[in-house]
């Protein structure tokens, strides 16, 4: 009986450890052979990594990524830190409405922005030509550094203004209160009191913001123009007209992922240090204002919040407009749309259907392995529970070359597959789901199963009798989030995906580079309809209070 | 069915830290014995080992003849309470009540009529369709104890089920837990830090400290005769002063006082404790007999008088506890004299380890 049981749960284990091992670690590791391995000679060689630091060309990539990265994280804190504790702090006209949509904001593809913002500030956008031709003021350049921070800054400080808010609802009123009582309040409570709570927090925020500014491939590729990133210079040597030279695009990755690990590792090492836990009995409540602060408060949180949506408003609205050929022209239809539906049918079912697959296989996996490094700890587990947050620093491109070179021979031959698809979005989605499902299942007391237990019910029937159903609206909450940003996903399908396998995103990319906006706004709108929707759909489930992405 | 729970030899490790070193106990067919101590004293990890729940690093565990130290916790037939109620929240009541029942292939109605029973003991009948969340603490304890006592367990075990409680509810689920398990009959384990709720609840009780029973016995013989020092001073309160026995005329003498004790089990002359406890104090003023003290402080406390005495032999102060009556307090600095009824204290051994009377 009790080697039966080690055997389940073990087995269990050594099932997961071995999918991980197939799809994860050999990818990686073959990736780093190819890195150094010379095709024509195996033997052991460091030539492409000489190539990639010696040529300045290759190197300044890193350097741009670096660059607008580190900006981006900064500004999304110091644009959404005032937001989220205004929003904690402050009775404001409108606010749940302003909450979802600095969610929408944040749900969509990056790339779908830059194009937007390309319309309205770019050479001949909107704003510019008005400048230019009514005012004749000319507006700078929005192309390179400056565009692909404007873009990812809108995009992400999402991210953070979620995370701190979700921070400060445990920060105790009596702090505030406290800190007033001893003569500190206003701005300097905020950075002597606040700011040193919500530390931790904003660590984590900040490291996520981060990770997935420096993957991003699809803004710097639309508005970057001649400010190289380093995704894009990966995807670029990799998929190169003249033939991609594999080893290189490997040894940019193995770089990419060195310099991810050690950013990973840093903010572990500070956060650890400033880390502890808050619990509060008196939770902030918001107050009124007036004045002239009323005025400050609404002005930042309508500015921001309007500038974040534009660019999916006026996508929105462009999606109506006619067309002619690849320029807009007078008038209003539905031909877009007429078209839309004419030529992409098959993509928005692909776009359902494998992260509907993908979905099913991280909500089954992830269970079982936070389950598993919750409930039953032990060395394999903690193997398990590191392995399994490795894909949380593997770049999206990245990991799509790793995955392709890997299986695009036999024994396992993968590549043009919607296999390689759902395998690609499984893994780089399990750890999100993985993480709230530990949360979640820390919250259950182990004494609702020993009860169960207690009342003759099997180990396994506890499980699904017991822990699933109090799991499930978690997870099903979790689930959508992860729903959500895997129809948006771009930089690891751009790279995995065939004709018949083509999502959404990369329909619209693909339109938006063909030059034929109509279509591409149409496309975008119903991608942006498709998240609201789920959106929604999440915000019933959950009672809006604990998003987390 | 209701069984004797024989433990020999437990032993509990966690990694190389020893928390139960070598226990045994004989818990009787149908009582309801309490494992009482301390926080970290071991009680409740022995009680998990009884439910399985806990692995057994040695000794043996029986309910009757049959030895339980591999069974799966499935398999023991225990109905648990615990501290925080464990109720399953997506569980309406009666689904809650019925889980067990379920687990055991029983025929619809036989389910349906014994859940009912349940409910309608325990006075949540009404509530059968509601989630736990709609009910209070009380209620959900009850819904605890039906959902445990339904598949007629062979025991109860029940880990701290008041201490979630407030006081007032406290003392009525107490008496709902006292009168149930003598109704159903059933052998039950329970566990709490509360000496008053042991004593009120308990047929026999263990008191243990650092993973060590201390005493097991009815709760009037661990209060009256405590075993130790540790018992006497866990189990209500008490005042150790220091004296001397010499054996060839009984006598024991503490400060300037002495009297005989005619019921020792000590041979020869030396130092031993005394235990006595606040109420074996006769306070007077007049005869000037006894130990002379000085009240330091007082506390009416409305039944009784609490005073604060300091010894004049050896300056240590003690507590007594008086009758209050209508005349004054004693004033602060005022002389006393405290007088012990001999035939209620404790003598024991200098180190606390031994009580000598027998």
């Amino acid at each position: 009986m009790k080697k039966n049981k080690f055997d389940l749960w073990g087995s269990i284990k050594i099932i997961m450890l071995g999918l991980y091992g197939i799809f994860l670690i050999y990818p990686l590791i073959n990736l780093l052979a190819q890195a150094l391995v010379d095709k024509d000679t195996g033997q052991l060689t460091l030539t492409y990594f000489v190539k990639f630091f010696s040529v300045p060309y290759y190197f300044n990539t890193l350097l741009n990524s670096f660059k607008v990265t580190f900006c981006v994280t900064i500004l999304t804190v110091i644009l959404a830190t005032p937001l989220a504790y205004i929003f904690t702090r402050y009775n404001i006209y409108g606010k749940s409405v302003l909450r979802i949509l600095i969610i929408l904001s944040s749900m969509s593809a990056p790339f779908i922005g830059a194009y937007s913002w390309i319309l309205l500030l770019g050479r001949s956008g909107v704003i510019t030509q008005f400048f230019k031709n009514i005012i004749g003021i000319t507006i700078p350049n929005i192309y390179g550094f400056v565009g692909i921070l404007l873009v990812l800054t809108l995009q992400l400080y999402p991210l953070i203004f979620l995370y701190v808010s979700g921070a400060l609802k445990n920060v105790d009123n009596s702090l505030l209160e406290a800190s007033e009582n001893l003569g500190t309040s206003g701005v300097k409570r905020f950075f002597l009191v606040i700011t040193p709570l919500i530390m931790p927090t904003l660590l984590a925020g900040g490291l996520l913001v981060f990770m997935r500014a420096l993957a991003d491939f699809g803004t710097p590729m639309l508005i970057g123009e001649g400010f190289r990133t380093f995704p894009v210079t990966i995807f670029n040597e990799f998929i190169s007209e003249m033939g991609g030279d594999d080893g290189f695009a490997s040894a940019i990755s193995i770089i990419a992922i060195i310099i991810t690990t050690i950013v990973f590792l840093l903010q572990k090492y500070f956060s650890t240090r400033k880390s502890f836990t808050m619990s509060s009995i008196n939770k902030i409540r918001p107050v009124d204002t007036k004045g002239f602060k009323k005025f400050l408060i609404h002005f930042y949180s309508y500015g921001l919040v309007s500038i974040s949506i534009m660019p999916q408003i006026y996508i929105f609205y462009t999606s109506f407009k006619n067309t002619n050929g690849t320029t807009f022209a007078p008038g209003y239809s539905f031909n877009s749309y007429i078209a839309v539906f004419d030529r992409v049918g098959k993509v928005i079912v692909n776009t359902m259907t494998i992260p509907a697959t993908a979905l099913v296989f991280i909500i089954g996996l992830a269970v079982l392995v936070a389950y598993i490094t919750v409930r039953r700890p032990g060395f394999f587990s903690n193997v398990l529970d590191t392995v399994s947050m490795v894909p949380y620093i593997i770049p999206g491109s990245v990991l799509g070359i790793a995955l392709l070179i890997a299986f695009n021979k036999p024994p396992i031959y993968l590549s043009g597959t919607m296999m390689i698809m759902v395998i690609a979005l499984i893994i780089r989605r399990l750890p999100y789901t993985i993480r709230s499902s530990v949360a979640i299942l820390q919250q259950i007391p182990m004494n609702v199963e020993e009860a169960a237990l207690s009342l003759g019910s099997s180990k396994m029937k506890t499980f699904y009798r017991i822990t699933m159903p109090m799991m499930a609206a978690g997870i099903i909450s979790g689930a959508i989030l992860s729903w959500i940003t895997m129809i948006s996903e771009l930089s690891t399908a751009i790279l995995l995906y065939t004709g018949r396998t083509k999502t959404l995103t990369i329909e619209i990319y693909t339109q938006i580079i063909r030059g034929n906006y109509g279509i591409a706004a149409a496309l975008a709108t119903i991608l942006a309809v498709l998240t609201t929707i789920s959106l929604l759909v999440f915000n019933k489930i959950s009672g809006d209070d604990d998003l987390s992405l | 069915m209701s069984v004797n729970i024989i433990i020999k030899n437990a032993v509990k490790k966690y990694g190389e830290h020893t928390v139960i070193s070598d226990i045994s106990v004989d818990i009787k067919d149908k009582e309801l014995f309490t494992l009482l101590g301390p926080s970290g004293c071991g009680k409740t990890t022995l009680l998990r080992m009884i439910a399985g729940f806990n692995s057994i690093e040695g000794g043996e565990f029986f309910f009757n003849d049959k030895k339980i130290n591999d069974m799966e916790v499935s398999q023991r037939n225990i109905g648990m309470v615990f501290q925080n109620y464990a109720i399953f929240p997506h569980l309406t009541v009666r689904q809650n009540v019925e889980f067990g029942l379920k687990n055991r292939k029983l025929s619809k109605e036989v389910i349906q009529q014994e859940t009912d029973k349940f409910l309608k003991l325990m006075q949540i009948y009404e509530y059968r369709d509601r989630k736990p969340e709609q009910l209070s603490g009380g209620q959900q304890q009850r819904v605890a104890l039906a959902r445990a006592l339904v598949i007629k367990p062979d025991v109860l075990l029940m880990d701290e089920p008041l201490s979630n409680l407030d006081a007032k509810l406290r003392l009525e689920m107490r008496q709902v837990i006292r009168d149930i398990q003598k109704e159903v009959g059933i052998t039950t384990v329970y566990v709490t830090h509360d000496q008053e709720e042991a004593m009120a609840i308990s047929d026999r009780i263990a008191v243990m400290n650092e993973g060590v029973i201390q005493h097991i016995g009815a709760p009037q013989e661990i209060y009256h005769r405590p075993s130790n020092k540790f018992v006497a001073t866990f189990i209500g309160r008490t005042n150790l002063l220091d004296a001397t026995y010499t054996h060839t005329d009984k006598i024991i003498k503490v400060g300037e006082d002495s009297f005989t004790m005619e019921n020792l089990n000590i041979q020869q002359d030396l130092p031993v404790m005394l235990s006595v406890r606040p109420e074996d104090f006769i306070l007077n003023k007049e005869d000037q007999k006894g130990l002379k003290g000085i009240i330091r402080d007082s506390y009416f406390l409305g039944i009784n008088t609490h005073q604060i005495i300091e010894l004049t032999h050896n300056n240590q102060t003690v507590e007594v506890i008086q009758e209050s009556s209508l005349e004054n307090l004693s004033e602060k600095g005022e002389a006393v004299y405290l007088k012990i009824k001999k035939h209620k204290i404790n003598v024991f051994s200098a180190d606390g380890k031994t009580n000598y009377i027998g």
